[in-house]
């Protein structure tokens, strides 16, 4: 199977066949990781540019070392430092770097819709690092290939998706992608904190998190953000980790001992995570930031390389 | 000037006429009916052989964004697409800069249309001073300089002691106070339609609920003052079943639907184009099928297009960022015509009637009607039109519309105000 796609937007538009071509690639460069000499000559002479009008660190810095180890020119670019603070509108700014003949531009916004309307609008490969509460794909792919490195395949896994589902672009993401792998996705937390109708995507829905975590593969923690509770979602802080925070205690009485804990970071240590959850046996959330980069390497080379390029 | 319509089928649901007759005009009003009517000298002759002839279309909702934001409108360009889109008269939303809230600002509006108007223009005044939604506007001023109608549309007076004392304030003045009818507590100010969509592409949504709160709180507020409400832009279930209920009750409710609120759902979202962003939002298929039955049944009294200018930087950029609405004055009667009437879910008499009878009884507005000594505002259909909607051939300053490419069947042919020819299709 070959990529053909121009972008990389969303899980929701991918098939699964394209899903595992993605992760396949990935896995297959984790090894430079590795390596004395993190580099090769996969992307020479090629440009990314990373977008980013939202702050990020992990994901940033991710893309960037994902660019730089295949040996790809990559410039960063923050709304904070840019014109955009002079008044640019986003679509005169991606214009104007699209005139300087990047290869990828890696955008994060805090617009949902936001990669989608640069993959319109540019003729260069797009690739969604976050727009909004929509999409996050290549931390879907990375949470997806940590699933297949640890528990060895997809299929008839259960994966509990916990917290601020509703503000969520990584719960969308894996969401679509783990149903499209076959796997069974509950998404569980408070009702505001529950996107309407999310049954119709695929999910189970659970209002209890002992409910939720008690048969599953993977439970995959959110970050819960401070607005949440200005906005009157929810009542405080205290009361949300005391019935939504995962403890070590609870994990012995309602989950398999054989769970992964997930968290797409960064982790509010006490309150959804419990510090002993977070740094225990059970998480693989370091595994998940290192498996980025590969992934990154993927997206980046079969995007980048799709024009005819010179492949590793 | 005289003017001689031959040849057409002439629908007036006010007089309850579905014939083929001619139409003589005379000094602005409607001079006589019949067949083979014999033509005075000098009159102008038009052929409407296969045509249908109606009372003038009203559209009682439109944004002629003058003053103040004539980059995206004016009365000048607004009249033009209103004339082009099949409308003889307009009735222009406060929310101009300045607000239309007192007598000289409706006066400059009235001055600008009577000079550069081509087709009528009746303003609506602002109920809140700015539409701020804290003290009442100069509305004895507002009436006696012309306004046909009060309203903070786009905005809602959350404010119910406020604006039960605007209802019974301008009781007098027999001109109904217009609701946008959004709780914005519940709406948020959210993009879209909170559903399946909204949860899908991860942009908030609203509830129906936003807007049906208003509605019975409207609804409640009219039958405490007696004052005759009308609800703009009605776009869900609820609304209908609310004003319909209403309606049974003696209430002095009245109701107005929008095509684009007829005819498209949540579901066009999905492209992200920001031509599908508008409040109130676009719904689900459940509200359209209630929508259309209201229509049908009376229960909304009228159509209005919500024709809502916007430059193109205002529309291109990210959703969430994008100005709300869109123009509507240009597409509204083909794609009801195509969309609604062909395909058979509204009569053509029904959709004539809420165009041109309703909007006009409810308003207390001249015209609605063919009747003999009328003024002689005529929208002249062309059933068989094929036509593929062009936004860059738009009369209108702007080209904010997700019809856009669309393959339509049946326009407006000839628009006559005062018994002129304000625009011909073809001859």
């Amino acid at each position: 199977m070959a990529w053909t796609r121009k972008d990389l937007l969303s899980m929701r538009e991918l098939d699964a066949g394209e899903i595992t071509l993605l992760i396949d690639t990935a896995a297959s460069l984790q090894e430079i990781a590795s390596r004395d000499i993190k580099k090769v000559p996969a992307l020479r002479g090629k440009t990314v540019v990373n977008l980013f009008y939202e702050s990020s660190t992990r994901t940033r810095t991710s893309f960037e070392i994902a660019g730089k180890w295949l040996s790809a020119d990559v410039i960063n670019f923050s709304a904070s430092g840019s014109s955009s603070s002079k008044g640019e509108s986003f679509i005169d700014t991606a214009k104007n770097i699209a005139a300087m003949s990047p290869d990828v531009v890696v955008v994060r916004h805090s617009s949902a819709g936001a990669a989608d309307l640069l993959a319109r609008t540019l003729s260069c490969s797009i690739v969604n690092a976050g727009d909004g509460a929509h999409e996050h794909p290549t931390q879907a792919l990375l949470d997806l290939l940590t699933i297949r490195e640890k528990k060895g395949h997809f299929e008839g896994l259960h994966v509990a998706i916990v917290g601020d589902v509703a503000h969520s672009r990584v719960a969308r993401s894996d969401l679509h992608g783990m149903r499209k792998l076959g796997m069974t996705v509950t998404v569980a937390g408070p009702p505001t904190l529950i996107p309407p109708y999310v049954q119709e995507l695929g999910a189970k829905v659970s209002y209890r998190l002992e409910d939720a975590i008690g048969d599953v593969d993977v439970i995959m923690m959110l970050r819960l953000q401070q607005e949440r509770m200005d906005a009157g979602l929810i009542p405080s802080l205290r009361e949300y980790a005391h019935y939504w925070g995962l403890t070590l205690d609870k994990l012995a009485k309602h989950a398999r001992p054989d769970v992964l804990i997930m968290h797409p970071g960064p982790v509010n240590r006490g309150i959804e995570l419990a510090p002993e959850v977070a740094d225990g046996p059970y998480s693989v959330i370091l595994d998940q930031v290192s498996r980025g980069v590969a992934v990154r390497m993927g997206v980046l080379l079969l995007l980048a390389g799709r024009k005819g390029g010179d492949h590793a | 000037m005289s003017l001689l319509i031959r040849g057409g089928r002439v629908i007036d649901p006010a007089n309850n006429v579905d014939t083929v007759q001619d139409v003589l005009i005379e000094d602005g009003k409607v001079a006589r009916l019949g067949r083979s009517l014999e033509a005075p000298p000098g009159v102008e002759l038009v052929d409407a052989a296969g045509k249908v002839v109606c009372p003038g279309f009203i559209d009682m909702h439109v944004h002629l964004r003058e003053p103040g934001q004539e980059y995206k409108e004016t009365v000048a360009t607004g009249t033009r697409a209103a004339a082009a889109g099949g409308f003889t008269a307009v009735c222009c939303m406060a929310n101009t800069h300045p607000v239309n809230d007192n007598g000289a600002v409706t006066d400059y509006i009235l001055a600008k249309a009577r000079v550069e108007g081509v087709v009528r223009v009746y303003p609506i005044g602002a109920v809140t001073r700015n539409l701020r939604g804290e003290e009442l506007a100069e509305l004895a001023e507002l009436a006696e300089s012309g306004c046909v109608a009060f309203s903070d549309d786009g905005k809602c007076v959350m404010n119910a002691g406020l604006y039960r004392h605007a209802m019974e304030y301008t009781l007098p003045f027999g001109a109904p106070i217009i609701s946008h009818a959004e709780d914005s507590n519940l709406s948020g100010g959210a993009s879209i339609n909170e559903g399946v969509v909204s949860t899908e592409l991860g942009l908030p949504g609203q509830p129906a609920a936003a807007e049906d709160v208003m509605v019975a709180r409207d609804i409640l507020l009219a039958e405490l003052t007696g004052a005759h409400v009308h609800i703009a832009h009605a776009s869900t279930a609820g609304t209908v079943r609310l004003v319909r209920d209403a309606k049974a009750r003696g209430i002095r409710v009245t109701a107005e639907v929008t095509p684009h609120h007829l005819i498209l759902t949540e579901d066009a979202v999905r492209s992200w184009d920001a031509n599908t962003k508008m409040a109130p939002p676009l719904r689900t298929k459940r509200d359209v099928e209630a929508l259309i039955e209201g229509l049908a049944d009376g229960t909304i009294d009228c159509i209005a297009t919500d024709h809502a200018p916007h430059a193109l930087s205002e529309k291109e950029g990210e959703y969430d960022h994008a100005a709300f609405g869109i123009v509507g004055l240009e597409t509204a009667v083909a794609v009801l015509l195509d969309r609604l009437v062909r395909q058979g879910h509204v009569p053509l008499a029904t959709l004539i009637a809420r165009w041109s009878r309703d909007p006009a009884r409810l308003l207390n507005l001249p015209g609605g009607t063919l009747s003999v000594g009328a003024p002689a505002d005529v929208t002249i259909l062309d059933l068989d039109a094929e036509t593929i909607v062009d936004p860059s051939r738009f009369h209108s300053r702007s080209r904010n519309t997700p019809f856009g490419g669309w393959q339509l069947r049946g326009g407006p042919w000839m628009t006559v105000v005062g018994g002129a020819i304000a625009r011909a299709v073809k001859k």
